[in-house]
């Protein structure tokens, strides 16, 4: 299974294989490699099930290009029938009774999918290690984090187990373990994917977005994800393109900016080696470099803990062993209910944010923390509209180093948030960002990211498609997978 | 990322205001807990307080990416997913109402 989503579908299209091979095949696979820790649940027999339908109606003609191919969900989207457990004890036997809009959508498209990827709880992490169901384990090195929080569909793809999986981004979790990884994942423009139906954590933040070997996939993913949907409140009503026949432009006169800051102090020199050399790739297509200047995003960390943790502490109020999830087995009254309920349902990293995000909200720090955030975070957005003045997209790192290894930063929140200073400006301003592999330091990935303007997802995943035609970095895959 | 130290008038946390959030935020925590709590919150406060550096008065707060706005939508009944179904993922259920300690005597 070291086919891309374009590749299988030539071979479901000529008979070369069944969508319900694929499926044997993804399962084995995953099966065969457990010790990544990438799955939480899989729903086998409805996957095989689904992929006998599909054969069947791909012989009645008219299949779609995403129709029988096998994918993975992101544990934080709602399936009905089949467990959502957002890596959390709070929901660790929560069955939900609707699909996630994402879901939805790609079921019509004709994704198989064939279970549901470990990530960090209810997406809190930068590492899967805050995972109720344990760690991910890296593909290209096993005793290394695969990024978080949406690390297991990463390495699931990294790994070759699926050809694509879904993801969320509310400060770099797509794109930060599909760098680590050495897949592409995009998070599109806020508003541009609907958010019904995915466990919230911080809902001017949350993105759904794919995740696939190749920018060519994403592009097929993301257009059956995208799309107005009635059901939340911010999302878009602005038409999809149709984003994998945008694909193929030359990127001569492409203004690509760059901020100079962002390849020295505190990026592993090796890793903007690497970046560099993916800059003069992009030279050599027609490219041309602009120096852009970004100087609030250097302030973008402290912002984001305030409104991430915010957003947070008052979405997961729901969580009170009323009406869905976990609830402590033994209690006195009814606070004493709520209390026990949330404390054993929610794992450490979550209660701190949690506790963060209450004190920043309480009474007498609401305006020196939550209001001066939300001030800084205009400030932030207003720096990416200069710099889109001078250039049409943005380059530069994804994470500050490569893959560390897992239980390096666990026991340090601060030092593992400062590990997002690249993708959380980006969320905090709502516009659409890629990574893509770009490379290696010292054997593990490194990855681009491509930032652009609102709504110009079709310009990034060109872009990306482009690097790919004349690079192979998105074909390695790691050893013994 | 370059550390910028502004006074900004909040003292460390202790235990005491970590119990206040902990109560707030309708957690359990125990003794130990506490302390850690006090510890890691009063760092990830410090790195918080970064934020001071940069002027921001006269700015205007940015709840939301602008482009997405808030989109009400119409006043109607839908009826989409039907009570039995979100009843049945309740902990505790009885006749078709959700079951909580008693908190009227």
């Amino acid at each position: 299974m070291t086919l891309t989503i374009t590749k299988i579908a030539e071979n479901l299209a000529a008979g070369r294989c069944s969508s319900r091979e694929l499926v044997d095949d993804v399962l084995a696979r995953i099966k065969t490699h457990a010790v990544l820790n990438a799955f939480i649940t899989l729903d086998e027999e409805a996957a095989r099930r689904h992929a006998e339908a599909a054969d069947r109606a791909r012989r009645a003609g008219g299949a779609g290009i995403l129709a029988g191919v096998p994918i993975a969900h992101k544990d934080i989207f709602c399936t009905a029938g089949v467990k959502t457990t957002c890596a959390s004890r709070m929901l660790a036997d929560f069955v939900p009774p609707y699909d996630a809009t994402v879901v939805r959508k790609m079921k019509a498209a004709g994704c198989i999918m064939v279970g549901k990827t470990n990530m960090d709880e209810f997406a809190m992490g930068s590492s899967n290690e805050t995972s109720h169901f344990g760690p991910v384990r890296n593909p290209w090195d096993r005793d290394r984090v695969p990024g978080g929080s949406s690390g297991g569909s990463a390495a699931a793809v990294a790994g070759r187990l699926v050809p694509a999986a879904t993801g969320t981004d509310t400060g770099g979790s797509i794109r930060q373990p599909a760098a680590l990884c050495g897949i592409t994942g995009l998070k599109p423009s806020y508003g541009r994917v609907s958010r019904y139906g995915l466990v919230a954590f911080a809902s001017s933040l949350d993105q759904a977005g794919p995740m696939a070997q190749t920018a060519e996939d994403c592009a097929h993913l993301l257009a059956a994800m995208a799309g107005f949907d009635e059901h939340d409140a911010t999302s878009l009503d602005v038409p999809v393109p149709d984003y994998a026949a945008q694909l193929g432009g030359d990127l001569k006169g492409l203004r690509i900016g760059v901020v100079a800051e962002h390849f020295a102090d505190g990026v592993e020199p090796k890793v903007a080696e690497a970046l560099r050399e993916a800059l003069r790739e992009y030279e050599r297509q027609g490219a041309r470099l602009v120096d852009v200047s970004l100087p609030n995003s250097a302030h973008a960390v402290p912002c984001y803990y305030v409104l991430a943790p915010a957003e947070a502490s008052s979405n997961l109020a729901r969580y009170d062993g009323v009406r869905y999830g976990f609830r402590a087995p033994e209690y006195q009254d009814i606070e004493d209910m709520y209390k026990k309920t949330r404390s054993q349902g929610f794992g450490p990293e979550v209660k701190r944010r949690i506790m963060v995000g209450t004190y920043a909200l309480s009474a007498g720090y609401y305006d020196a923390y939550y209001v001066k955030a939300l001030r800084l975070r205009r400030l932030i957005a207003d720096d990416f509209a200069r710099a889109f003045e001078r250039c049409d997209i943005l380059a530069g790192p994804v994470s500050p180093s490569t893959a560390f290894p897992l239980g390096a930063k666990n026991t340090d929140p601060v030092s593992m948030y400062l590990n997002d200073i690249f993708t959380i400006p980006i969320n905090l301003a709502g516009l659409p960002a890629l990574s893509l592999p770009a490379g290696f330091a010292g054997g593990l990935p490194v990855g681009l990211q491509l930032v652009g303007r609102y709504l110009d997802e079709a310009r990034l995943l060109n872009a990306a498609h482009r690097f790919q035609q004349a690079t192979d970095w998105h074909t390695r895959v790691p050893a013994g997978f | 990322m370059r550390r910028i130290n502004v006074a900004i008038g909040l003292t460390a946390l202790d235990a005491k205001d970590i119990e206040k959030v902990a109560h707030l935020a309708r957690l359990g925590l125990s003794g130990p807990e506490r302390e850690a709590y006090a510890q890691e919150l009063s760092r990830i406060l410090d790195l918080v307080s970064q934020m001071n550096a940069v002027a921001t008065d006269g700015v205007e707060p940015m709840t939301h990416p602008d482009a997405a706005g808030l989109r009400l939508r119409s006043d109607a009944v839908a009826d989409e997913i039907d009570r039995e179904r979100l009843l049945a993922v309740a902990p505790q259920t009885r006749d078709g109402l959700y079951l909580v300690p008693r908190v009227i005597e």
